[in-house]
């Protein structure tokens, strides 16, 4: 019973960083119906982003465990939302009226883009986020000890899709963004700047999408510049899994399917939890093409 | 200036068939405006011109002495022109209040900071446009209606609401496409009360719509369009005797 719990509370970690990522993919796809393929290499950008801030400004020892990683999170957000926007700007902006396999075409170069400009910056070996970030203590929650780090990662990547959630019901670009998801020109002859929204969804997914690799270093404590590809694959299959171009879906398809593959690994074999995940997608693709909470976006295509 | 909006001379091809072909008329302000033709004939596709949907290929449209062929149409709709659509097109997903709430978009100005940490400001203003978009759904008569599916609404209740999500950009110019397109009588008859009273309210208003008793006792002037072209202009009572008109809507033997 003991190894279940500790593989729950670790596939609720693992889901939540995947949620956190694939709430990029489902709102790109919300608004432009366009699968952003670079959007795991943001996140790992993300992850290096974090590495750079905690190794060469040594943030952590200046301002303390807690703090520092709030002001992390602040500044990876901050960072990779700039790169998303610079993203939608140079790659998909000019080709809004182009054929759809164009913009495709592009979100694939971009990918191998920032994958290699990670990568040339870097280098290709395997980076170390530094130990003793977070103390490692376990806290004892019904008398199981679950590591701080892992209710960290929980915690933040919750409290971020609160915030998202808040943000998209509650507030005027929320709204806007929701109405543009809709009906792209209804909104654009209401008075909505549907450029400026395709812009803030640029800013938000890959802000997200950034927290999330930082989230990564700080769990398993290394990264590497390929990283963004298995991400993106398991955080696109949560926003299918979820239902895509729906928001709550891809929190949910992305808690789901980080506790499926947990709990794959422990039960059946580590060997499999890849395979496991993408058995999942293919069930979900048969069985609910929709996703479990059905796609809210109509789409013709 | 007596006029609010302005005309001139404009024209729209579509691959080779001309929609709109030199089409000229002046919208007085704070009068209600009728475009009549038959089907296919290009009224829709001024309407689309004016709200900067389409680009004329020749000829300008003066809204309050602003040129507007070249401004996108969220600048258009900020400048004061607001409109519906022929085939409804709500946000179906959406609730009836939070459709009003997109439609009071441009003249709130939180930015993405402000609304991500929630700053007094910010709350502030989405208070008073809340308080706004009641004030129109009030005024159409959807008060009891605003937390509903806007696709859960009644036909004739859905055009009552996108006349008033319109209403919430606050225009000084409405465009009303077949604003009683699958409204029963009554509806209606509450329908051309409601033009009325926006008229009272100040509005300007342009109106496409067949059902030739509304139009007729609804607008103080109307233009007839047939073919993309403009074929007459006056006050109803004159249109109504016009025998080009008669001609347009009859045909000839």
């Amino acid at each position: 019973m003991e190894e279940f719990f500790q593989q729950l509370t670790n596939g609720l970690a693992v889901g939540g960083i995947y949620a956190l990522i694939a709430l990029g993919y489902t709102m790109v796809y919300g608004v432009l119906k366009l699968i952003n393929f670079a959007h795991g290499d943001l996140f790992a950008l993300g992850a290096y982003l974090g590495l750079t801030l905690l190794t060469s400004l040594g943030l952590n020892s200046r301002v303390g465990p807690l703090a520092g990683l709030a002001l992390l999170v602040v500044f990876v957000t901050g960072l990779v939302a700039l790169a998303g926007a610079l993203l939608e700007r140079a790659a998909y902006r000019p080709l809004r009226q182009s054929p759809r396999l164009s913009a495709v075409v592009s979100a694939l170069g971009a990918s191998i883009f920032i994958q290699n400009t990670i990568m040339l910056i870097y280098g290709s070996k395997i980076h170390v986020y530094p130990k003793g970030i977070l103390p490692a203590v376990a806290v004892n929650i019904f008398g199981l000890q679950v590591p701080l780090v892992r209710i960290l990662v929980f915690v933040v990547s919750l409290l971020l899709m609160a915030a998202l959630f808040a943000f998209i019901q509650k507030t005027r670009l929320g709204t806007a963004i929701r109405a543009v998801a809709i009906d792209q020109d209804a909104a654009r002859l209401m008075g909505i700047n549907v450029d400026q929204v395709i812009m803030i969804v640029f800013l938000i997914g890959p802000g997200l999408g950034g927290v999330a690799g930082l989230l990564v270093g700080l769990y398993y404590g290394q990264v590497n510049f390929t990283m963004g590809w298995i991400y993106g694959l398991k955080a696109f299959t949560a926003a299918i899994l979820g239902g895509i171009g729906n928001i709550p879906g891809a929190m949910l398809g992305g808690l789901i399917l980080g506790v499926i593959e947990a709990l794959g690994a422990a039960y059946v074999s580590v060997a499999w939890k890849d395979a496991i995940a993408f058995l999942v997608l293919i069930v979900i693709l048969i069985a609910r093409p929709k996703g479990l909470l059905g796609e809210r976006v109509a789409d013709k295509i | 200036m007596s006029n609010l909006l302005e005309i001139c001379g404009v024209t729209k091809v579509f691959g080779g068939l001309t929609a709109v072909d030199n089409v000229s008329f002046d919208v007085r302000r704070g009068s209600i405006v009728g475009l009549i033709g038959p089907n296919g004939a290009g009224k829709t596709t001024v309407f689309n011109l004016i709200t900067g949907n389409y680009r004329c290929d020749r000829g300008e449209i003066v809204f309050d002495g602003q040129l507007l062929s070249r401004l996108p149409p969220h600048k258009i709709v900020y400048l004061g022109i607001a409109r519906t659509f022929q085939t409804i097109r709500l946000f179906q997903n959406m609730s009836v209040l939070e459709n009003v709430l997109a439609g009071r978009h441009c003249r709130m100005k939180a930015g993405l900071l402000a609304s991500m940490l929630h700053l007094p400001s910010e709350r502030k203003e989405e208070r008073e446009a809340l308080k706004f978009a009641l004030h129109e759904l009030e005024f159409v008569g959807l008060r009891e209606h605003a937390a509903q599916r806007a696709s859960s609404l009644s036909y004739g209740n859905q055009r009552l609401l996108e006349i008033a999500r319109a209403l919430a950009s606050e225009p000084r110019l409405l465009i009303l496409d077949e604003p009683a397109g699958g409204m029963n009588e009554q509806e209606t008859e509450e329908l051309m009360a409601l033009i009325k009273k926006l008229q009272s309210r100040g509005l300007t208003i342009i109106l496409i719509e067949h059902d030739m008793n509304l139009v007729m006792q609804a607008c103080e002037h109307l233009v007839v369009l047939e073919y993309g072209r403009k074929i007459a202009e006056g006050p109803p009572e004159e249109i109504q005797n016009n025998p080009k008109v008669i001609e347009a809507y009859l045909g000839v033997d």
